[in-house]
């Protein structure tokens, strides 16, 4: 008796229509996950994965090579020019993201405050973000010109300088020009998300720190400062990220130049790759940023994770 | 510990004036509440008491110290909002000892002050959490922590049960009572509920469109309104005002019937006059005014009904239980000691 009542159903599970099949939860997941999987596979897996196997090939413009292994890394860790590009590379993208920061952070807590025209302020910040790359990297090519910057004319004028200032031509002063202009780009992202995170900070929390008798700093230490961590880790992250990537700013500028001096990893790439025709050295030099790129994200991703006072529910805030 | 003494204050935000020449004495100790309608002003008074607010004009003194010009964090109080304003990155200990902490108090004394204050309202079993992780009533508390580790010499208090449920808030105004009974702190408690007016102060201070209506203590206020904004605001369910004139030795209401009146005055003959009579002082009595009742509502404690008489609604509420059944007539009579007169026109009380 009881037998039968356990294995009268057992047939029905093997004879399962399709239909029945096309309903189940997992299958139906997986019907709906296809198109999205199949957009990220050829769009995003599948030029990384062939960046990466080029790397390990010799191959050049008109010629598919051969696997060759290590031999593309080992040739470009060698390379000066390649350490150099590194050393930049880190340089522009820790100095730039640093200014980008504390200028975003001033410019936001400015903004949070009652000013005049405060709306137009708001907007007029936000032009660098919005002008295309090219174009801005153009303006700042005549402002940093050798004879006709503006800069340069406006110091002499003011009796500060004598001779005009060779922006791009002298290896530091090019350095910073490039990261000036990066900077100049970036800061309103930074400033108008910032302020964003600001505006979600209740006011009688100010209050009740002035209350507690906090002075203006230790408002903005312990109170703005913790409260806007989680938002200032996602920002960076994407401006490191995007700095660390940069390539229109630096081709239009400076090329690389004056004597790799100002030659990112993504330029370097390039050249190698595009223009010297060396397909798998450049491959092998993208290939080179994603640690780095891992690394700055897992250091936000760590910064990132929920801290335990944001947990539980949001009831009465 | 202090007094605290407003003067003849006066607030405006740009041309508009809020606050219309407010002056309350607050002794050592007391526990004042301010109440009123939603917008008449008690927030931005308290708020200028903080420090929060800038004072327009007149004087606010805490002990003999005028305050006008004093930064909030000098003027040793501690305040309580009503969302709480507790810093959410903060577990409860930090929140209440983050005021020592930009002191640069020792670690010692924080901890001991903490761990008293907790031990006060019952947290410590919850030191470590995040605000978020709390009940609205612990949040409360927790606010209320932070006010008491700073032992300042005034309390300020904006509607701190307002959002709590109704069972919580009987609660919470009970232990607010008791802590103040036994750290004996001067207190400023603004609500619009009356009922915790009543149950909570030493002495209301009624506010209503920025002036000082009528101040005093509770049952003086119950007893006694100055005018008809105090009587209709104090008192649940309100006071019932019939509307007529002084006639002779009664008074004769619209509706055509008379009511007595114990000690008219003399000069109110003729001139229209509102007479205010509480829920509780009607009486059933054979030789009353005949009421047809409309309304039952039995509460088991009592009986409250809804009552029309000569064309004008009126609530009574028995404290023994009615038989009566809507659409009947009861004969009512008001209590004579607790009737109140006031002039229709300027809303001023009229009999002693
Ligand atoms: N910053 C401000 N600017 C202009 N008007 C204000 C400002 N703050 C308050 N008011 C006005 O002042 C009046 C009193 O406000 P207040 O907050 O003191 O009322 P309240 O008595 O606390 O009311 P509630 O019970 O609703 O909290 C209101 O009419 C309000 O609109
Ligand atoms: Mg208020």
């Amino acid at each position: 008796m009881s037998d039968a009542a356990i294995s009268a159903p057992m047939p029905r599970v093997f004879e399962r229509s399709w239909a029945q099949r096309m309903t189940d939860r997992n299958m139906l997941g997986f019907w709906f996950m296809l198109p999205a999987a199949a957009f990220l596979i050829l769009f995003l897996v599948y030029p990384l994965g062939l960046g990466i196997w080029l790397s390990f090939t010799d191959a050049r413009i008109g010629r598919g090579g051969v696997f060759v292994g290590l031999e593309n890394y080992e040739w470009i860790l060698g390379d000066s020019k390649f350490q150099l590009a590194v050393f930049n590379t880190l340089f522009y993208t820790f100095v730039a993201s640093v200014l980008k920061f504390a200028i975003g952070l001033y410019l936001a807590i400015l903004l949070n405050n009652h000013l005049p025209f405060k709306a137009f302020i708001r907007a007029i910040i936000l032009v660098p973000f919005i002008v295309p790359t090219v174009l801005s990297a153009i303006a700042f090519w005549w402002i940093f010109d050798p004879q006709f910057s503006v800069l340069s004319w406006g110091l002499r004028k003011w009796g500060l300088i004598s001779g005009n200032i060779d922006f791009l031509g002298d290896p530091w002063n090019a350095r910073l020009s490039v990261i000036f202009a990066n900077v100049w780009r970036g800061v309103p992202f930074i400033a108008i998300t910032l302020l964003a995170g600001l505006q979600t900070v209740s006011p009688s929390l100010y209050e009740a720190a002035t209350l507690d008798g906090a002075s203006k700093w230790q408002m903005f230490r312990h109170v703005t400062y913790p409260i806007l961590t989680p938002i200032i880790a996602v920002v960076m992250t994407f401006s490191v990220l995007f700095t660390f990537t940069d390539f229109q700013l630096i081709k239009v500028l400076t090329n690389g130049g004056p004597a790799g001096t100002t030659e990112l990893m993504a330029t370097m790439s390039y050249n190698t790759a595009i223009l010297g025709g060396r397909i798998g050295e450049g491959a092998a030099i993208s290939t080179a940023m994603i640690p780095f790129l891992l690394g700055a994200i897992m250091i936000s991703w760590f910064g990132l994770q929920r801290r335990k006072w944001q947990q539980g529910s949001d009831n009465n805030d | 510990m202090a007094s605290v003494t407003i003067r003849d204050v006066r607030k405006a935000f740009g041309a508009v004036e809020i606050i219309h020449g407010v002056s309350i004495d607050i002794a050592d100790g007391e526990f004042v509440i301010l109440v009123g309608p939603s917008g008449c002003g008690k927030s931005t008074l308290l708020r200028m008491i903080a420090g929060l607010e800038n004072i327009t004009s007149g004087e606010i003194a805490i002990g003999d110290r005028v305050v006008n010009n004093v930064p909030p964090k000098e003027r040793d109080i501690a305040m309580v909002f009503q969302n709480y304003a507790l810093y959410p990155h903060m577990t409860v200990a930090e929140n209440m000892a983050f005021s020592m902490k930009l002191r640069g108090a020792d670690k010692a004394e924080m901890a001991a002050r903490v761990e008293k204050a907790a031990k006060i309202l019952g947290l410590t079993h919850l030191l470590d959490r995040y605000p978020r992780q709390l009940s609205g009533g612990q949040r409360q508390r927790v606010a209320m922590g932070r006010a008491i580790v700073r032992d300042p010499q005034v309390f300020l208090f904006d509607e701190p049960l307002s959002n709590l449920d109704a069972k919580l808030r009987v609660q919470m105004r009970t232990e607010i009572k008791e802590l103040h009974q036994r750290l004996k702190t001067t207190t400023v408690y603004v609500t619009h509920d009356q009922i915790e007016a009543m149950t909570m102060a030493d002495k209301i201070v009624v506010m209503h469109d920025g002036i000082v209506e009528q101040m005093g203590a509770p049952l003086d206020l119950y007893d006694r309104p100055d005018n008809l904004f105090v009587a209709g605001f104090i008192g649940s369910p309100a006071m019932n005002f019939v509307k007529g004139h002084i006639d002779g030795q009664g008074f004769a209401a619209e509706g055509g019937f008379t009511l007595p009146v114990g000690s008219a005055p003399a000069a109110s003959a003729g001139r229209p006059v509102v007479y205010g009579l509480r829920p509780e002082h009607i009486r059933i009595d054979a030789q009353g005014i005949p009421a047809e009742v409309i309304v039952v509502e039995p509460t088991g404690s009592e009986t409250q009904v809804v009552l029309r008489t000569g064309g004008q609604e009126m609530i009574a509420v028995f404290r023994e239980r009615l038989s009566a059944r809507p659409g009947e007539t009861i004969p009512i009579v008001p209590t004579l000691a607790n009737a109140h007169l006031f002039d229709a026109e300027t809303g001023r009380r009229l009999n002693a």
